[in-house]
């Protein structure tokens, strides 16, 4: 077993720090603040070839592996969460099912200029009456000719508005058991933005990730082609949870990345910060409190890794996926914490960025998939 | 169309520059990059390629090491890349360095060679002109513009307070200025055809045969003797003043005039 990251890891790495140090960290305070998308920031990342990583060169994509796409995300998380989640939602939720379950038509149509960053996608399972419980959910399509009709919406949709594609998890059909027990089977879909019938609803305010685009969904008798149908009819719910199972590797490393951006910045300041006449880095407290932060990244680091190793060479990473997310997700939210309790009364202006870190990193427990369904997850593998 | 990019791996002084306790650079120490100016002419020659599919090769002399900086070259888009390493070639000054890039080049075919106006490691801005020299080509130096005419290259040379336009036919050499170009990033996919798909050969003193004369290369070749070398010397605490902006103002003006700076 060899840690060592190859040449070529290194030198992406390299090239991550080098863009996200450049383009990213002089705006994330501005993007923060003003809850503006950075569009402009995508089109460089576009330009320079992150927006595709994982996918094969057939496809438009730049051919690497997943590992190389999570140590992406991660760099950009560690200057600013927003770009972070824009990558992997567009990355791992959008192109990553299109890829697994699409057909050849739909990949040549839909995934290359996405992998090319020419067009932005998002991913579409979140509604208001059903998160964790997807069974709650009510948006329907209906076969009529050659056109699903598609009637319902969705909510928090990361990438909403600004997106062109969309997976979209719908209700097929509804079977009962033999105990006369209705449930509803779903079907994944391909919408794109401007077809009649698809509208945005309201913009979400949000805590943390404030540049991140979070819209509503709207599908009024939204006619989509009956090609757009991704995967077989009624495996909907399966292809969700896998996609999501490869998001939560994506999100694991966002997570990583605030943790390890929050440190940095920690290191920096408790060495100029001054107390008792010696700086606070001097003060044994926070020596001490500085190991664990450093000791939790480093666990979390290699949870993630795994994860992402495990992506490129297994068929089912759900266990590893939702382990690496759960606790990356929950070192983000304890690392920034201390941050900002380092950081004292200076911790908490908004002027410093550790305060916008232990932000964007509470969200990291909630969406794709909550720190108490990653638990289910673990423990459903180890109780089977 | 065939270009050749002579590049050199050089100290990254971001990350603060440190000493052998002989005075030398501690290069292992210190974190390596390309130099800026080569890559301004690395990113003119993509362009070129861009425009035209002319083909890229990058070439340097160095430590082994530099191999990463071809790497990196690689990625960015160059097509080939040559290495040129021996112990013997160790120590070179300009001169040296110039006659061993140029006797490489002779076996390489070109129409354009760039390379950037000067290291920030030696800041000498004599190899690019040597080599050229050497392979009996014109130079332009000091290129803040550059563009490809049929067979001609239009340079926009840069002076201190104007530049001049010259046109040459090729092959010829031009140095570049970092001004130049933003060089672009590397891609992710370019990082890992780098180094599974595109090969980086490297070529020792004997690969050179009889195109260098031993007499020119290595530290015995090189006529630049270093006599000495150091740190900046610092220099004393200053002087301390704690007046009011208004007088503060007036003793700065008196300190400036007094010492005929103003």
């Amino acid at each position: 077993m060899d840690f060592t990251l190859t040449k070529k890891h290194e030198m992406a790495r390299t090239l991550f720090k080098e863009f996200a140090e450049t383009e990213v960290k002089p705006l994330a305070q501005e993007v923060d603040e003003t809850e503006v998308f950075p569009a402009e920031t995508v089109a460089k990342m576009a330009k320079a070839g992150f927006m595709g990583i994982p996918v094969p060169k057939a496809y438009g994509g730049q051919g690497c592996d997943p590992l190389t796409y999570v140590m992406c995300v991660e760099e950009l998380s560690k200057v600013c969460g927003t770009t972070g989640v824009i990558v992997s939602a567009h990355t791992s939720l959008c192109i990553d099912p299109i890829l697994t379950y699409g057909t050849e038509e739909q990949k040549q149509k839909f995934v290359a200029p996405l992998a090319k960053g020419e067009k932005l996608g998002a991913f579409a399972l979140t509604e208001p009456g059903a998160g964790t419980d997807a069974q709650g959910a009510q948006t329907k399509a209906v076969l009529d000719g050659d056109e699903w009709v598609l009637n319902g919406s969705k909510c928090f949709i990361t990438n909403g508005k600004v997106g062109d594609v969309y997976i979209v998890i719908a209700i097929t059909s509804v079977t009962e058991d033999k105990r006369g027990r209705k449930k509803k089977n779903f079907s994944a879909f391909i919408v794109e933005k401007g077809t009649p019938g698809f509208s945005f609803g309201t913009k979400e305010k949000k805590m943390g990730i404030r540049g991140s685009s979070t819209y509503e969904l709207i599908f009024e008798d939204c006619r989509i082609p009956k090609e757009n149908l991704l995967g077989p009819e009624g495996k909907g719910f399966p292809i969700a949870m896998h996609t999501l199972d490869g998001g939560r590797i994506g999100i694991a490393a966002q997570a990583l990345g605030i943790a390890e951006g929050a440190l940095e910045r920690t290191i920096e300041y408790t060495k100029e910060r001054k107390q008792f006449g010696r700086t606070i880095a001097q003060q044994q407290n926070t020596q001490f409190k500085l190991a664990d932060m450093s000791a939790r990244i480093e666990a979390a680091k290699l949870l993630v890794y795994k994860a992402a190793m495990a992506k490129a060479t297994q068929k089912v990473y759900s266990v590893e996926a939702a382990t690496a997310k759960l606790y990356a997700a929950e070192t983000a939210m304890a690392v920034t914490t201390e941050a900002v309790q380092l950081f004292g009364g200076y911790g908490y202006i908004r002027e410093y960025d550790v305060e916008r870190m232990m932000r964007d990193a509470k969200i990291t427990e909630i969406y794709e998939g909550t720190s108490e369904v990653q638990r289910m997850v673990i423990s459903g593998a180890l109780l089977k | 169309m065939k270009i050749v990019v002579c590049i050199k791996q050089v100290p990254d002084t971001k990350g603060g520059v440190k000493f052998n306790p002989d005075g030398t650079l501690d290069r292992a120490a210190m974190l390596a990059i390309m130099n800026p100016d080569d890559k301004a002419g690395l990113e003119a020659a993509l362009r070129i390629k861009d425009e035209t599919g002319a083909e890229v090769t990058v070439v340097t002399m160095g430590l082994p090491k530099a191999e990463d900086a071809l790497r990196e070259a690689l990625a960015m888009g160059a097509d080939k890349a040559v290495l040129v390493t021996d112990r013997c070639l160790g120590g070179a000054d300009t001169w040296a360095t110039s006659s061993t890039v140029a006797a490489a080049l002779k076996m390489m075919e070109y129409d354009l060679i760039i390379t950037g106006r000067q290291a920030i490691d030696g800041d000498t801005a004599q190899v690019g002109p040597q080599i050229a020299e050497h392979l009996g080509l014109p130079v332009i130096s000091y290129a803040e513009g550059l563009t490809i005419e049929g067979d001609s290259v239009i340079v926009k040379r840069q002076y201190e307070d104007r530049y001049h336009e010259i046109k040459a036919k090729m092959p010829c050499l031009v140095t570049a200025l970092s001004e130049l170009n933003v060089p672009r990033y590397m891609t992710p996919g370019g990082i890992f055809d780098a180094y599974d798909e595109k090969e980086v050969t490297v070529w020792s003193r004997a690969d050179l045969g009889e195109n260098l004369r031993d007499e020119d290369m290595g530290l015995a070749g090189s006529p630049t003797k270093i006599a000495k070398a150091s740190d900046k010397v610092r220099k004393g605490a200053g002087e301390k003043v704690v007046l009011d902006p208004t007088e503060s103002v007036a003793y700065i003006m008196g300190k400036l005039k007094e010492k005929h700076v103003i």
